[in-house]
């Protein structure tokens, strides 16, 4: 029971150092920017054609003449109250914005992530069983092409191939131009998915399908797989009752860490198919000098990644009985 | 004795490893060469050598584990039937059981009741393993336990106890003992003399000489990787009775038997001496050493030495 009170203790300790870290770490790169948040804002024309005082009323409204420790000590104290602040590109609450854009990130790459998960999980057993055999070189083959190519350059040529000249999916954006919110179906919007989770999941499986298989080598390589050979197991009873049951740990962990990834990727997907998701509103934070916004995605993403990982830890206790029932006593 | 068959009979065993030498270059790395071993119904038969003389290999041979860069030549047979690798495939786990090293052989995420009876939830599965516990006195919460979980003295009862979920008719046993104390190795000797008495054979793989004259009917020795002598066990009561150089000088590292040990190391495959691979090591060796050695039928044994003697040594 102790153990249990002293580990989540750790956890939480853990989740806020962390959160500060990126919360600093995010803030001091918006801050050292060149870029003049004023003049992201109300733009360049209108920035060059304004009086000097009016220049200098809007850099004190921003509060660009406060020294940079006492506005993030402020944005702290304001976030920890529940105010995000507001955002200076969209000029609505972060909150707001974060919890739409979210939203829609949220199915994207909880799909991408399931697909990739599932795919790549399946090509690493498949190909880590027979080593050297026909399905490995394939699986190694696509595994070690797609992970060498960018994720930007590959969401171009699908867009290219499958929405551009195919024309079997809308070529971006997350529901139909100039369609009436009212009038969107889940359909068009599935639709709309379809080719970013697409993307987005090709990628990740490379990664996952190159480390499963790394493990499943490890697994039929190994002295208790030998020795169910002897006691007369055919391959498939041994994949069936020891390489799968033996995988699962490092599968889930590799699961949940690639949680990080998916975020990253997204960022690069949502850009290039325009969908308005949290990764697209980074980037137009970070570019636009939006400081309140990236703070808040900062935040709310490293939240997201530490639970991943978190949840990994906590299952790799539930799942290995070496971890669960080694604590009392064992060897 | 005559009228016992042969359940095991390996004759000119010869393992080889492809590799690759230098760049592309491919090299044929032998590690067994000329290997005969005879295991009889009743019998205990020990194949006695140092680590790195090959033996493991020798019992991953009969039950098709070797890895497919290995080449494999010779005759095997198994309860007079040739052992070819489709059989093998049909007897292993079945006719002839593996009772590994180590506990490491056990998958570390199953339970130990389930693993020995191979997944299998058949009511006649569940009955045997049951009383094969209740044999070997492990108590009825083993079966809930994961292999981390074991004793050692335990985790050799499970292995044996998994060895014989199927009536087996030869029971490879693979250094069983390392790492138990010396009643409980004493222990697991009286339970394979039990299980080769009820008729069947054991081919016992290990480094432990004093062991293996504590319990085994015949002594096979090892040395680089081939069969030296064959002996039977009370051929070393004395060593006068022993044929070979190499198991004299086994016999004279004893403790009882004055504990000296001789100069030199095994030679490694790859620097293989000609002719008799012992020769360098070897006080009475000739120029004749360095050719061909056939084993020989000596006094009820066999010994690849051209220098023993028909007759008893003097």
């Amino acid at each position: 029971m102790n153990r249990t009170v002293v580990f989540i203790l750790k956890s939480i300790a853990k989740a806020v150092s962390l959160m500060i870290g990126v919360s600093i770490l995010a803030f001091t790169l918006v801050t050292v920017s060149p870029l003049d948040p004023v003049r992201m804002n109300v733009g360049n024309t209108a920035y060059n054609s304004m009086s000097p005082e009016k220049k200098a009323e809007l850099a004190s409204y921003w509060g660009v003449d406060t020294p940079p420790v006492e506005r993030y000590l402020h944005w702290a104290k304001e976030f920890l109250h529940g105010n995000m602040g507001i955002s200076l590109k969209y000029n609505r609450a972060v909150s707001e914005i974060i919890r739409q854009k979210f939203l829609n990130s949220m199915v994207l790459m909880l799909l991408a992530w399931l697909l990739s998960g599932v795919l790549g999980f399946c090509m690493g057993v498949l190909a880590g069983a027979r080593r050297g055999g026909l399905i490995d070189k394939l699986v190694q083959g696509y595994s070690i092409v797609l992970a060498s190519m960018p994720t930007f350059w590959i969401a171009l040529v699908f867009l290219m191939l499958f929405a551009v000249k195919l024309q079997w999916f809308p070529f971006g954006m997350s529901v139909p131009i100039g369609m009436d919110p009212a009038d969107v179906t889940i359909f068009d919007s599935l639709r709309h998915l379809i080719l970013p989770t697409i993307t987005l999941s090709v990628v990740g499986v490379a990664n996952i399908a190159l480390h499963t298989r790394e493990k499943m080598i490890d697994i039929m390589e190994s002295d208790y797989v030998l020795y169910a050979r002897a006691r007369g197991d055919s391959e498939w009873e041994i994949i069936r009752r020891h390489a799968l049951r033996n995988i699962l740990i490092p599968a889930i962990t590799l699961q949940f860490a690639s949680i990080s990834e998916i975020f990253g990727g997204s960022v690069l997907v949502e850009q290039v198919f325009s969908y308005p998701g949290l990764g697209q509103a980074a980037v137009t934070a970070g570019l636009g000098g939006d400081v309140a916004l990236l703070l808040g995605i900062s935040v709310i993403t490293a939240v997201f990644v530490f639970g991943g990982n978190l949840i990994a830890n906590i299952l790799y206790g539930v799942i290995d009985p070496r971890i669960r029932r080694g604590q009392n006593g064992g060897k | 004795m005559e009228t016992k068959k042969t359940i095991l009979d390996i004759s000119d065993l010869s393992i080889s490893f492809v590799q690759y030498d230098r760049g592309l270059q491919q090299i044929d790395l032998p590690v067994i060469t000329n290997l005969n071993v005879k295991v009889g119904e009743g019998e205990i038969v020990a194949v006695v050598g140092s680590s790195g003389s090959g033996k493991s290999l020798l019992a991953h041979a009969i039950l098709g584990l070797l890895p497919e860069n290995a080449n494999v030549v010779g005759r095997m047979e198994f309860a007079g039937e040739l052992l070819t690798p489709a059989r093998i495939l049909q007897v292993r786990g079945k006719e002839i059981a593996l009772v590994p090293q180590s506990v490491n052989y056990l998958d570390p995420l199953m339970k130990v009741g389930p693993q020995v009876r191979n997944g299998s939830k058949k009511p006649e599965k569940i009955r045997r393993q049951k009383s094969l516990f209740q044999k070997y006195d492990l108590s009825r919460e083993t079966e809930e336990l994961f292999p981390f979980e074991l004793s050692g003295g335990m985790a050799r009862r499970v292995l044996l106890s998994a060895a014989q979920m199927h009536k087996s008719r030869l029971l490879i046993a693979d250094e069983p003992t390392p790492g138990l104390h010396l009643a409980m190795a004493k222990r697991a000797m009286r339970d394979f003399r039990a299980f080769a008495d009820e008729g069947n054979g054991v081919l016992l793989i290990t480094h432990d000489i004093e062991l293996a004259l504590e319990v085994a009917d015949r002594i096979t020795v090892f040395y680089a990787g081939t069969t030296v002598e064959e002996a039977l066990v009370t051929d070393f009561s004395s060593e006068k009775l022993l044929r070979h150089p190499y198991t004299k000088a086994l016999w004279n590292a004893l403790p009882q038997n004055g504990f000296r040990g001789i100069e030199g190391l095994q030679p490694y495959v790859k620097d293989m001496p000609k002719g008799c691979p012992f020769g360098p090591r070897c006080s009475n060796r000739t120029d004749a050493c360095e050719g061909e050695i056939p084993l020989r039928q000596v006094r009820g044994g066999a010994v690849r030495c051209i220098l023993t003697e028909e007759k008893k040594e003097a």
